[in-house]
């Protein structure tokens, strides 16, 4: 029975990468992915690593193809003259692609046939989350504190790159506020009677 | 130490401190400090050398040779040399003449250079000559001779160039200094062969030929081995043989090592003293001060040749080829530099080629075997060739510093006591005196026993050596006369281009005349007499030009000549009077008196190959009786009278030319036509040495340049290879062409060859 | 993948696959960015399904530790490369590859 759901996952998941990748329309390309994501969130939850499937879920469809999204919807880009090229390299991109498939097939026959261990999933063990955070919170705490500092940075890398100052925007300078003199601000008049402010 | 020593000691190191303070204190002493100092010291030093020579000559205390050392300088396996002072006839000859022309000189210049600001460095330049040519004369062994011949040569780079803003004396140095070292490179070679070959077998006792301490390159040593022909053991010789069977072998050719020896050396002294192919420096020389022509291209410096070979007589008087060969260079010198100064017109290119005649008379002399000749017209040159060249000066003085000999002319009634000494010094100089008598001017004696000489001489080259020398006397005589006759006869030609060449001298006399428009007074020069701190010189030489001949020919020549010269030179070669003379290294016994000589065989220009040299140089004289040792020969009576007769031809030639028809040889002059442009650019030296080797070396230096160093060397090294990197990190940057798909491209091409080396890696 | 059993080979085969199409999309594509970016990811994916299966076959808990790891460098790369190419079409005005070629050498 699972072996039935691997093949029909697996082969979705092939499938629309190729569409991805093959896709003339951008936005069609990020959705291919998501539906990629999702199916690959799929097959590791048949072998029990259901934590991880969801975090796949949670970051790469809900954060990184929302991304994409967002990218491809805001550029203004021009279909028509995509995709020309693509003919030219077809030939050996598929040569390439073959070799280095075959290649990797070699390996894995030998995983196979050399005595692969089983599948076993979870025989009465600790749940894939809890195995996961015995380990990560207890001998891998820097690791897991690093990667907050990667995000942190890559954040901060983005938003600098893409800031700009719009000069039309009314903006408030708080420290400019706050640090007003009251020379600045208030100015004193002697006003004769009947006379006004010239 | 004895008085003598000490006396020694002075003449020669005085002038070196003398020139030292003169030259160093300048700014203390000032300019007429620095005269004071190095004129009086180097008058002392005349005075005691003066004393010397008389006390060795005609005093008759011709002592014992003695050589005083103060200090040892190579002490290397046999290259053992000190720093000594040898005292023998030729260095009391030669001190005598250096330190009292030097004398005289320094205080001529003291009147000649008055007005030149710079006359503080020239006195220093001039006793550090002083003192180079007495280290040179008294040494006692190669090297220290060749430090004082370096010496010379440096002072006299620095004397001619002494208006250094002048650019014709700064080339006129360098040329001087260029054309001797061509010169001291052989001598250098020649030093270097006799070290080669003078090398001790070991358990030979040398001390029986009467040598304390062999050191290859000392005096003694060298001439006594080469004299008593003992064994050496070249470097590199196959075994030990007797000095005049060494042979060298050079490019396949076998060649004789004492005359390989003998003719390198004198390739030093040809340089030095100005002979045939590197004689090209000494008319340029002149473009230093009249003083440092007279000192220095007229009695001294050019005569270290001389005094070279004839120091070197043992050797040459073994080495037949090496004579021959100067004999044949001094003779066609003495030519060739008399033809040439027919057509000079500057006053001092004049008398610096009858000089550079003079000295071949010299050569031939020595190369015949007449070293005693040699040096006894060394002696009296040195005289009246310094006596001309002041005079010269004199007049150029007086004449407010024109040489130009065409632009003369009626001189004399306003410089008539410059004029009769000139008229001393020509006489002496053309050898005037009454033939077969004792009576006349110092140049008749010496001149004569020269000529004779050759005429006596068995040498293959003596006839040429002789017509040479007739030949050559006539045309001095002509050239004299016609000196003498241009410059202070007839009427004045005043320059029309009036440039006066002013030697950095303030023109300011204190006359008041404008000498550019001077006009001529009935034919008279405008110009004045010297002052007399200059013309006291002109007298001491004019003494010596007249009376030295008379009074040192006995001690030079003839009758005490043994007492006097105590084997410094070999006197057994002598044509003319070559008698048994006291030959300190070797044995007297091969010219006993009744001994008829076997017939030896004539040299008649035999290669070397086939020299057998255990003759010693010939000494065949028309009667083998050597009871007539130290009288005249029986020579032709021909022969006597022939210099007398082409002298008053040329007299009279240059009276007809000069006196009566002068317009004859200006029209010649004119016109040009070969032989006189021939002769007026001195045989076209100049100009095919410029050719050949300034042109030559220049591109040779060319070649190595473009070709050698920046084809080849440059082309393989670093421009080689800057342009290998260039292309190829050119090539390679194509590479990165910007496109991430390429580099994609090339990571997954990589990915994949990895794969497979490793896939393949592990099939095995 | 012949066995009745799921087992590792099978899903090595799936993430080969994945990788291959990864990178066949990196060098193919001439006209969009964001399509290079994708395959990245991709590429990434298939490095993660790896390491899970790894890990699960091999009874190891290192190899999921791991593929969070991944996971979260792959979310920030996502995020820089897409600020970058942004700020690339603010100044180009279009995002064909074959024109982003100003670091040639």
């Amino acid at each position: 029975m699972t072996l039935i759901a691997f093949y029909i996952l697996s082969s979705i998941v092939v499938a629309s990468a190729l569409f991805v990748v093959a896709a003339r329309n951008p936005v069609h390309s990020v959705l291919w992915l998501i539906l990629t994501f999702f199916t690959s969130a799929g097959l590791l939850v048949l072998i029990g690593a259901e934590f991880l499937a969801m975090l796949l879920v949670v970051v790469y469809v809900g954060a990184v193809a929302v991304l994409f999204l967002f990218v491809v919807m805001m550029l203004d880009i021009d279909f028509v003259a995509l995709k020309q090229g693509f003919q030219n390299y077809l030939v050996i991109g598929i040569l390439l692609a073959l070799t280095l498939l075959a290649e990797i097939g070699i390996v894995v026959a030998a995983a196979t046939f050399g005595g692969g261990a089983t599948f076993d999933p979870n025989p009465g063990g600790p749940t894939n989350a809890e195995a996961l955070s015995n380990v990560l919170y207890d001998d891998y705490l820097l690791l897991f504190q690093m990667c907050g500092i990667v995000l942190l940075v890559a954040m901060i890398g983005a938003i600098v790159l893409t800031l700009r100052s719009r000069p039309s925007v009314k903006r408030q300078n708080i420290a400019q506020q706050t640090g007003r003199k009251r020379k600045d601000a208030v100015e004193l008049k002697d006003v004769r009677p009947g006379q006004g402010i010239p | 130490m004895t008085f003598q020593e000490v006396a020694a000691i002075l003449i020669v190191l005085s002038p070196g401190i003398a020139a030292v303070v003169a030259g160093l204190g300048q700014r203390v002493l000032g300019d007429r400090g620095a005269m004071a100092v190095t004129t009086g010291i180097v008058v002392t030093a005349a005075a005691l050398a003066a004393w010397q020579f008389f006390a060795w000559s005609l005093g008759g205390q011709a002592g014992e040779a003695q050589t005083i050392v103060l200090s040892r300088w190579f002490n290397v396996d046999t290259f053992i040399a000190d720093w000594a002072i040898r005292i023998d006839a030729l260095s009391v000859t030669m001190m005598f003449v250096v330190t009292s022309v030097s004398a005289l000189v320094h205080i001529y210049s003291i009147g000649y250079m008055a007005e030149d600001p710079h006359r503080g460095r020239f006195f220093a330049y001039l006793s550090l000559f002083t003192f180079a040519m007495l280290m040179l004369v008294t040494a006692d062994n190669f090297i220290q001779l060749f430090f004082g011949w370096e010496g010379v040569g440096l002072a006299s780079y620095l004397l001619i160039g002494f208006w250094y803003k002048k650019p014709s004396a700064n080339d006129a140095a360098i040329k001087a200094f260029v054309v001797n070292r061509v010169g001291d490179f052989g001598f250098a070679l020649g030093i270097m062969a006799l070290v080669f070959m003078i090398q001790p077998v070991a358990g030979v006792d040398y001390a029986q030929y009467g040598i304390k301490e062999f050191s290859s390159i000392q005096f003694d040593t060298v001439f006594a081995v080469i004299a008593n022909n003992a064994p050496v053991d070249m470097v590199g010789a196959a075994g030990a043989m007797p000095i005049k069977e060494v042979t060298f072998d050079f490019l396949g050719v076998h060649v004789w090592g004492l005359e390989i020896a003998g003719i390198l050396l004198f390739i030093g002294a040809m340089g030095k003293s100005a002979q045939f192919f590197l004689h090209t420096w000494l008319p340029d020389a002149m473009e230093g001060p009249t003083p440092v022509s007279a000192l220095i291209h007229a009695a001294t410096m050019v005569t270290a040749g001389v005094f070279l070979v004839c120091r070197a007589s043992p050797l040459y008087a073994e080495a037949e080829v090496a004579s021959n060969v100067i004999t044949v260079v001094g003779a066609v010198t003495c030519l060739f530099a008399a033809t040439v100064g027919l057509a000079q017109n500057d006053i001092k290119r004049v008398v610096a080629y009858s000089t550079c005649s003079q000295l071949g008379y010299m050569f031939f002399a020595a190369g015949l075997g007449a070293y005693g000749a040699a040096m006894f017209h060394l002696f009296t040159h040195a005289f009246f060739k310094a006596l001309l060249f002041l005079g010269a000066g004199s007049v150029i003085h007086g004449m407010h510093h024109e040489q130009d000999m065409r632009f003369m002319g009626g001189v004399r009634p306003n410089m008539i006591f410059t004029w009769a000494m000139m008229l001393i010094g020509t006489l002496a100089l053309i050898g005037f005196g009454i033939p077969g008598t004792d009576i006349g001017f110092a140049g008749f004696f010496s001149k004569d026993a020269i000529i004779e000489s050759a005429f006596a001489s068995d040498s293959a080259f003596g006839p040429f050596a002789f017509w040479c020398s007739i030949a050559a006397a006539l045309l001095t005589s002509f050239y004299s006369w016609r000196l003498m006759f241009m410059t202070f006869e007839g009427k004045f030609r005043p320059n029309p281009h009036a440039h006066h060449d002013d030697h950095g001298h303030a023109d300011d006399h204190g006359h008041g005349h404008d000498h550019a428009h001077a006009k001529p007074k009935d034919g008279r020069a405008p110009a004045h007499e010297s002052p007399i701190v200059m013309l006291i010189p002109l007298l001491l030489l004019a003494a010596g030009a007249v009376f030295a001949g008379l009074l040192f020919k006995p001690q030079f020549l003839t009758k005490n000549a043994d007492g006097f010269w105590q084997g410094a030179i070999v006197r057994e070669a002598d044509p003319l009077y070559g008698p048994c003379g006291v030959h300190p290294y070797g044995d007297a016994t091969h010219c006993a008196p009744d001994v008829a000589h076997a017939p030896a065989p004539s040299n008649a220009a035999a290669s070397a190959a086939e020299e057998s040299h255990g003759v010693v140089a010939d000494e065949q004289h028309a009667a083998p009786d050597a009871a007539h040792a130290g009288e005249h020969h029986e020579l032709p009576t021909w022969v006597i009278w022939a210099p007398f007769v082409v002298t008053v031809t040329g007299f009279l030639g240059a009276v007809i030319f000069y006196l009566m028809a002068p317009g004859i040889p200006r029209r010649m002059a004119q016109n040009g036509g070969p032989m006189h442009s021939f002769l007026s650019h001195k045989w076209y030296f100049d100009e095919i040495y410029h050719f050949v080797f300034v042109k030559g070396t220049a591109a040779l230096g060319d070649l190595f340049w473009k070709v050698g160093d920046k084809k080849i060397i440059d082309g393989m090294g670093p421009d080689g290879v800057t342009g290998i990197a260039k292309a190829g990190a050119g090539g390679l940057s194509k590479l990165h062409t910007g496109y991430i798909f390429h580099y994609a491209l090339v990571i997954l091409v990589s990915a994949v060859i990895f794969v497979a080396f490793v896939l393949a890696g592990q099939g095995r | 993948m012949s066995g009745a059993e799921l087992g590792l080979g099978h899903y090595m085969a799936v993430s080969a696959a994945l990788f291959t199409i990864g990178v066949f999309g990196i060098f193919v594509n001439r006209k969009n960015i964001i399509v290079i970016l994708m395959s990245i990811e991709l590429i990434l994916l298939s490095v993660n399904i790896n390491l899970v299966a790894f890990s699960v076959f091999n009874g190891t808990i290192m190899g999921q530790v791991f593929a969070m790891l991944v996971l979260t460098v792959a979310a920030a790369e996502a995020a820089v490369g897409l600020a970058i190419l942004v700020v690339y079409f603010r100044n180009r005005g279009e995002i064909a590859v074959e024109d982003v070629n100003v670091l040639r050498g």
